[in-house]
C-alpha cells in the first residue's frame, strides 16, 4: 500500500479516536450538538449588545455575523489541530519518537490527524447554521446551481487552513509548549483581519490590506455570497468575481502548501539537527 | 558486505544553553549563564554484525542514548557518520526507518484513550504490517509478556510497568531487522526483566538475521545477553570485545571487595602502591561502605585492612572475587557505575 495513504488512513483513525474516544458515544453525540449551539447563543448575546448600542436591529448584519462566526468554527479546530499533534505526541503521549521513526510521511501524519478535526468542526458548523435559519432567523438560500462552487470553495478553504496549521507545526518543531499561544493568537488575528464578525470595510485602510493578503478574507466572503447572496453588506469584494475569488483561493491554496512544506521541512531539519524532535518541556 | 550498524568517528555536541536570570540583569547588567556545550559522543566508531546482540555499557550520562537516537534516524550527527542497515542516517533514513524499531525503557508512552492492542497494531500499521498478521502478533506477544489480561483495558489505566511492556511489545511487533533497546529493563520488577531479557535473547538466536543494539547499565543484564560489549564513558568507547575478552583483560589483576563501617577518608587508597583502580559505595541504612579494589597483587590488601582499622572502622567482609565487567569499568575508569 502507498506510504501516503496508509500514514493517512492509520493517521486520520487515530485523531478521530482522540476526538471522539473520550467518552461514551452518546454523550459525544449530545456534546457535539450542545457545544455549538452554546456557541450561537453568544452569538445573540453579542449581536443583541450591538444592536441595543447602535439603537437598530439589522437582521443582514446578524446573518453577515452569524454566518461568518460558523465557519470560523473550522479556522480555530483545523489550526488547533494540525498545530497541537506536535506538540502533544511530544508533550502529553511522548510518542513522537515512535511515530517518527516509522517509515510514513510525518507531514501527511499530520494532515490525517486534521482530518478528524475537519470531521467534527462541520458537524458542528451544521448544527450552527441549522440552529440559526430554525430559530434565530438567519437567512441562507444556498441554490442547487450554487451548490458545486460551494463544493468547491469549501474544499479550498480547509485546504489552505491545512496548509497553514502545517506552516505552524513546522514551527512549532522547534518550541516549547508555551507556544499554544501561537495557536491561539493566530486564529484571533484572522477574526479580525478576514471579515468574520464585520465586514472588510469597516477596518482602516492598512487593516483591508491585511485582510486582502490572506487568503481566508476570500474564502469567508465566497462561501457567504453563495449561502446567503442577499445579505448586501458593503464587504469591500464586491468588485471582485466569485471566479476571480475562486482562483485567488486555487493560487493561495497551492501558494500556501508549497510553503507549508518549505517551513515544515525546515523545521523537522533543524530541530533533528538541534535534538528537538522527541524534547519534553515538562513547562 | 555491510555492516548492520557502523559508525565512523561519530560525534554528537549539544549546543550550550543560555540562562537568562532577567531580574541580576536588571540590577547588575550581568546575569548570562552560559551553560557550554556538552560532548555526547566523541568520535565513536563501533562496528556492529548482522545477527549480533551487543551491548552498550556505561553509566548514566555516557552518551548510549545519543547513540541510539542518531541510529533511528532521530538525532543528526554533529560530525562523523553512522550508516544502519548500508544507509547513511543523515542523508537516507527512509530506507532505514523501514527495518528498524526502537524501545526506551523506563518511559510510558502511548495513547491513553486507545487500548494497550489498539496502540500496537496502529504503530504496526505504520510499518504496514497486515492487519491479520499483526493480530496474531500482538496476541501472541501479549501472552509472552503477561499482559493478555490488559489486552483491552485503555493505556491511561495500565501500570508504569504494563506501560513499559505494552512498548516492548511495539518494538518487536514490526519484525525489523534491527532493534535499538535503550534500558529495555529499567524500572521493571525482577521477573519481567527476567522474561524480556530472555525473549531479546531468543529472538536474536532463533533468527540469525536480527541484530540488537541494547543499551544498559546492569552490568549482569550485558554480561548474560551479549554477544559483544562496549564500554562507554563520556562520549568515548573505552573498549570492546566480547564479555569474556573484556573480563580477561583484567584477569592478570586481583578484584577484592570489602564491607566496612562507613568510611569517609578513603583518600589515601588512591596513592597505595599496587593499588590499580578502586570505587566506594556508601549504604547509609545500614552506616556501611562497599570498596572494590583492582590491585596489581596481594600485597596492598595489609595496608588497606591497616589503613581502615586506624580510623577505627570495622572490616565486617573481604572478599577475593573474578572480575566482573563493573571491575573492567573501574580499572579503566577509576569509579564504578553508581
Amino acid at each position: 500500500m502507498n506510504t501516503f495513504w496508509r500514514t493517512f488512513k492509520v493517521a486520520a483513525w487515530l485523531g478521530w479516536e482522540m476526538d471522539s474516544n473520550w467518552t461514551e458515544p452518546w454523550l459525544f453525540m449530545v456534546y457535539s450538538v450542545v457545544k455549538p449551539v452554546a456557541g450561537a447563543f453568544i452569538l445573540v448575546l453579542m449581536y443583541t449588545v450591538f444592536a441595543f448600542i447602535g439603537n437598530r436591529p439589522d437582521p443582514a448584519a446578524f446573518s453577515y455575523m452569524y454566518v461568518g462566526n460558523s465557519f470560523f468554527i473550522f479556522v480555530g479546530s483545523v489550526l488547533f489541530g494540525t498545530f497541537q499533534v506536535i506538540q502533544s505526541d511530544r508533550e502529553w503521549y511522548q510518542t513522537i519518537r515512535y511515530v517518527y521513526i516509522s517509515p510514513i510521511s510525518y507531514y501527511v501524519y499530520i494532515v490525517g490527524r486534521a482530518v478528524s478535526k475537519v470531521g467534527v468542526a462541520a458537524f458542528a458548523v451544521a448544527i450552527t447554521l441549522a440552529f440559526g435559519v430554525a430559530f434565530l432567523g438567519v437567512q441562507i438560500h444556498l441554490t442547487v446551481d450554487a451548490v458545486p462552487l460551494f463544493a468547491a470553495s469549501m474544499l479550498l478553504g480547509l485546504a489552505v487552513l491545512l496548509a497553514i496549521g502545517i506552516c505552524l507545526g513546522g514551527i512549532s518543531f522547534l518550541t516549547a509548549k508555551h507556544t499554544h499561544g501561537l495557536a491561539e493568537g493566530i486564529p484571533g488575528l484572522f477574526y479580525v483581519f478576514c471579515g468574520v464578525l464585520f465586514p472588510l470595510s469597516i477596518l482602516p485602510s492598512w487593516g483591508q490590506a491585511i485582510g486582502k493578503a490572506i487568503p481566508l478574507t476570500y474564502w469567508f466572503d465566497i462561501t457567504r455570497r453563495l449561502l446567503a447572496p442577499t445579505l448586501g453588506v458593503d464587504s469591500t469584494l464586491a468588485g471582485y468575481s466569485d471566479l476571480t475569488i475562486m482562483a485567488l483561493l486555487v493560487v493561495s491554496s497551492v501558494a500556501f502548501f508549497g510553503l507549508s512544506l518549505l517551513i515544515f521541512k525546515t523545521g523537522e531539519y533543524f530541530a533533528r539537527k538541534a535534538g528537538k524532535i522527541d524534547m519534553t518541556t515538562s513547562y | 558486505m555491510p555492516y548492520a550498524v557502523e559508525t565512523r568517528d561519530l560525534t554528537r555536541i549539544f549546543a550550550g544553553k543560555k540562562k537568562r536570570r532577567i531580574r541580576r540583569k536588571r540590577a547588575t547588567g550581568e546575569g548570562e549563564d552560559h551553560l557550554g556545550p556538552v560532548t555526547a559522543l566523541d568520535q565513536v566508531s563501533i562496528q556492529i554484525r548482522d545477527g549480533e546482540l551487543f551491548g552498550m555499557l556505561g553509566p548514566n550520562g555516557a552518551g548510549k542514548t545519543t547513540l541510539i537516537k542518531i541510529l533511528a534516524t532521530l538525532l543528526l550527527p554533529t560530525s562523523g557518520q553512522a550508516f544502519v542497515a548500508g544507509h547513511d542516517v543523515a542523508k537516507d533514513p527512509f530506507p532505514i526507518r523501514q527495518r528498524i524499531n526502537m524501545v526506551s525503557g523506563g518511559e510510558t508512552s502511548g495513547y491513553g484513550l486507545l487500548t494497550a492492542r489498539e496502540n500496537v497494531w496502529m504503530f504496526s500499521q505504520f510499518y504496514g504490517v497486515p492487519s491479520k498478521v499483526s493480530k496474531g502478533r500482538i496476541d501472541e506477544l501479549m501472552h509472552t509478556f503477561g499482559l493478555w489480561d490488559k489486552r483491552d483495558a485503555k493505556v491511561r489505566m495500565l501500570s508504569t510497568g504494563q506501560r513499559q511492556k505494552m512498548n516492548m511489545i511495539r518494538g518487536f511487533v514490526t519484525d525489523p531487522d534491527i532493534l535499538f533497546l535503550d534500558e529495555p529493563t529499567l524500572g521493571l520488577d525482577v521477573n519481567a526483566a527476567r522474561v524480556i531479557r530472555d525473549y531479546i535473547t531468543n529472538w536474536v538466536r532463533s533468527q540469525k538475521s536480527k541484530t540488537v543494539l541494547l543499551t544498559t547499565h546492569y552490568m549482569a543484564e550485558a554480561d548474560q545477553m551479549c554477544d559483544r560489549i562496549a564500554i562507554i564513558d563520556n562520549g568515548k568507547i573505552l573498549a570492546c570485545d566480547t564479555p569474556e575478552n573484556l573480563k580477561r583483560m583484567i584477569r592478570t589483576e586481583t578484584t577484592f571487595r570489602l564491607e566496612v563501617d562507613t568510611i569517609r577518608d578513603i583518600a589515601s587508597f588512591s596513592s597505595m602502591e599496587g593499588v590499580k583502580n578502586f570505587s566506594h559505595t556508601d549504604d547509609i541504612s545500614k552506616n556501611r561502605t562497599h570498596l572494590t579494589f583492582i590491585l596489581e597483587d596481594e600485597g596492598p590488601v595489609a595496608e588497606i585492612l591497616s589503613t581502615i582499622t586506624s580510623q577505627g572502622k570495622k572490616v565486617h567482609s573481604l572478599q577475593k572475587s573474578e572480575p566482573t565487567l563493573e571491575d573492567v569499568f573501574i580499572s579503566m575508569v577509576g569509579r564504578g557505575f553508581e
